[in-house]
């Protein structure tokens, strides 16, 4: 069976570590990370980037549009 | 077989999500975890999957929004406090081919627009209205809006809005549907992805019919407000939740121009 | 050709203007004394004439802000009321002249302050001249003394207000827009294309193509060292105004001692009261404001030289005599005579009032 693989890209820099990602993920990969950004934000990172399965909800939630996201199929 | 890295995923060709080229990459003004940069974002998306662009004139507000001419890459007008509806009626009335919205917030909306908004509404002007409602005045410090619940604080109402001296929240969104010239009223909020899509289709389907002149098409987005709500985004959305939702419940008041009897 | 020639109200002459000079819209509010130009246009179905959008407004707010809408997409747009209405109207006008939006705006002014009365006045001359709502701005002022100069004020004040990108105010009173008179009309233009809008106005919110970058029409900049670059371009602006396009009319001041400075109805009345005192004997001149801003300062100032003395007359408590005294600089007396909140003066009134104020005096 194919075998869905994610991975989100994180604008660290534009990022205002709101954490809204962090609920809407059904995976639980994403966290705040411990280092701050230029502007001092705990911005948000793929702490278990394996369980991403790219489904994008992390992006479409947050307000900032700081998300990018990317998917492939994995025979 | 080998194991995929994260440089295998990580390329154009395998993207299924970024922000959408109706955004400028103006960082937004907004608070970390404010609703309007979501609700920003379905706008431009929605434009984006259109393709009306060059079609689209937006009216921004007074407000925390009223910026939102740098996030937006359209053609915009900053209309003064609550006036946006009627500077909407003048654009689309001289260009009816194109497609107008305003985007208000509650105290624009709600108070001190209200003649406008209720006026431009039972005209039947065929825009766009996208009500952003949080309950209180983002910009000016969290002053109590005309939305704000009964018993929730603000910073002039700092023991909560009591009725008795403040008089009653008001249901803009409900008022509006039961004028002849609204056709389609819904209520929404951006801070789950399931309520992002709804919200989008929402906005899609009030633009599509703005090409048929059915009339108004009238969106609230139940939003947060952290800072003036003196919470975390995340505590915000679930106060949001056990609060805004019970006063102002999700879901579609007004469809095809027939109010939605419960 | 023959001359097209109308009996017609101020009111109705400047709403037929609006239509002839191919006007994209006018949205307003009925107020007495000027309801005729919204009813003479409602009449004339100009959607089916030219094309233009005629709205009935909510209240002035809702209609000086559609004037906004309309005037940022680069339309041609007028709006009409009267005192009280453009009191309300203020805070648009501000945000018009913020946003640097041609439009015109017809005030048929009547008694005030508060409701005040419906008869005729000149008591919003400050509130026209000065900028009226918040922050430093103005208007261009002209001031008709005819029905056919309502008429004509239309496609004047158009043109000012695209070549300025500012508002342009036409200061009626009740007379000038209840009287009837003749009118020359002038042709029907044609209204300019969607194409050809965007050639003249490329600032303007018509909806962005790939080819250039959005259009915003805004007058917030929240960095206060930008907003007062913004309105030093702004004051230079208003004196290029005060240089090329300060307008009047002299009347028998070649030889004149005495001076009667007046606008719209008062000139009329005034005129009246030069032949009473040129019957006597004494030299008086009119001196007939067109624009009241810009003010004609440079040419009142050099006229003062050559005359004893200035009579103001207004049909105000005294608004106009204060920018007169401004511009005589004390080389010669400078008074004033008004009837006001409604009463219009007699030419005999005038007559006595400089032979007391400024011959007596």
């Amino acid at each position: 069976m194919a075998k869905i693989r994610g991975a989100v890209v994180v604008d660290v820099e534009g990022c205002k570590g709101c954490g809204v990602c962090i609920p809407a993920c059904p995976s639980e990969v994403l966290d705040l990370a411990k280092e701050v950004n230029g502007k001092g934000y705990n911005y948000s990172f793929m702490k278990n980037p394996e369980a991403c399965v790219g489904c994008a909800n992390c992006a479409i939630v947050c307000p900032d549009g700081v998300i990018s996201v990317y998917k492939v199929k994995v025979a | 077989m080998a194991e995929i890295t994260l440089q295998d995923i990580i390329k154009e060709e395998n993207l299924v999500y970024k922000k959408s080229k109706v955004m400028t990459d103006n960082t937004l003004s907004y608070c970390p975890g404010c609703g309007h940069g979501t609700a920003h974002r379905l706008i431009a998306e929605v434009i984006e999957e259109l393709g009306i662009q060059s079609e689209t004139i937006g009216v921004s507000p007074v407000g925390c929004s009223v910026l939102m001419y740098n996030f937006l890459d359209i053609d915009m007008q900053q209309a003064a406090h609550g006036r946006a509806p009627a500077v909407a009626t003048a654009i689309k009335r001289i260009m009816p081919e194109k497609y107008v919205f305003t985007y208000q917030g509650d105290g624009d909306l709600a108070a001190i627009g209200t003649a406008e908004t209720i006026h431009a509404c039972n005209r039947g002007e065929n825009i766009t209205i996208i009500f952003i409602n949080n309950g209180i005045y983002g910009m000016t410090g969290g002053q109590m809006a005309p939305t704000t619940l009964e018993g929730m604080p603000a910073s002039t109402c700092p023991f909560g809005r009591d009725i008795e001296l403040m008089g009653n929240p008001l249901k803009m969104t409900e008022l509006v549907a039961n004028l002849a010239g609204v056709y389609s009223v819904s209520r929404h909020s951006v801070h789950t992805p399931r309520n992002v899509r709804k919200a989008k289709k929402a906005i899609l389907q009030a633009f599509e019919s703005q090409k048929l002149k059915r009339g108004v098409s009238f969106i609230e987005i139940v939003s947060n407000c952290n800072s003036g709500w003196k919470l975390t985004p995340r505590k915000a959305n679930e106060w949001m939740e056990e609060n805004m939702f019970p006063f102002y419940p999700l879901g579609d008041i007004k469809v095809d121009g027939q109010l939605v009897t419960k | 050709m023959e001359k097209e020639l109308r009996l017609m109200k101020g009111n109705e002459a400047i709403a037929e203007a609006a239509i002839r000079a191919g006007a994209d819209a006018y949205f307003g509010y009925p107020i007495t004394p000027q309801s005729e130009v919204i009813e003479y246009l409602m009449a004339q179905q100009p959607h089916k004439r030219t094309g233009m959008v005629v709205l009935q407004a909510e209240s002035e707010v809702s209609a000086i802000n559609m004037i906004y809408g309309a005037a940022a997409c680069g339309r041609m747009a007028m709006t009409s009321s009267s005192s009280p209405g453009i009191s309300l109207k203020q805070e648009g006008i501000s945000y018009i002249a913020g946003a640097e939006l041609p439009c015109l705006i017809l005030n048929v002014v009547r008694g005030g302050p508060g409701l005040g009365t419906i008869q005729p006045a000149q008591s919003d001359y400050f509130q026209s001249t000065k900028g009226g709502g918040h922050g430093d701005y103005r208007l261009v002022v002209l001031a008709p003394a005819s029905v056919q100069e309502m008429y004509d004020s239309v496609e004047l004040g158009f043109d000012l207000a695209f070549k300025y990108l500012n508002p342009v105010m036409v200061l009626a009173d009740g007379i000038i827009g209840q009287m009837m008179e003749k009118v020359e009309l002038g042709e029907q233009k044609v209204r300019r294309t969607p194409e050809e809008i965007i050639k003249q106005c490329p600032w303007a919110t018509t909806g962005k193509p790939e080819s250039r970058d959005h259009n915003i029409i805004t007058s917030l900049d929240l960095v206060a060292a930008n907003q007062e670059k913004f309105n030093i371009k702004l004051q230079a602006k208003y004196k290029e105004i005060q240089d090329k396009e300060v307008r009047y009319e002299m009347i028998n001041c070649e030889d004149a001692d005495y001076i009667l400075v007046a606008y719209g109805s008062s000139a009329r009345l005034s005129m009246k009261a030069m032949d009473i005192l040129r019957a006597k004997g004494i030299k008086v001149g009119i001196f007939r404001l067109i624009t009241l801003f810009p003010f004609p300062s440079k040419q009142l100032f050099e006229l003062a030289d050559k005359v004893k003395g200035f009579l103001a007359v207004e049909m105000s408590a005294g608004q106009m005599v204060e920018d007169l005294q401004l511009a005589v600089q004390f080389k010669k007396p400078v008074k004033h005579f008004g009837r006001f909140g409604g009463v219009i003066p007699s030419p005999e009134e005038i007559a006595d009032a400089l032979e007391q104020k400024i011959i007596g005096g």
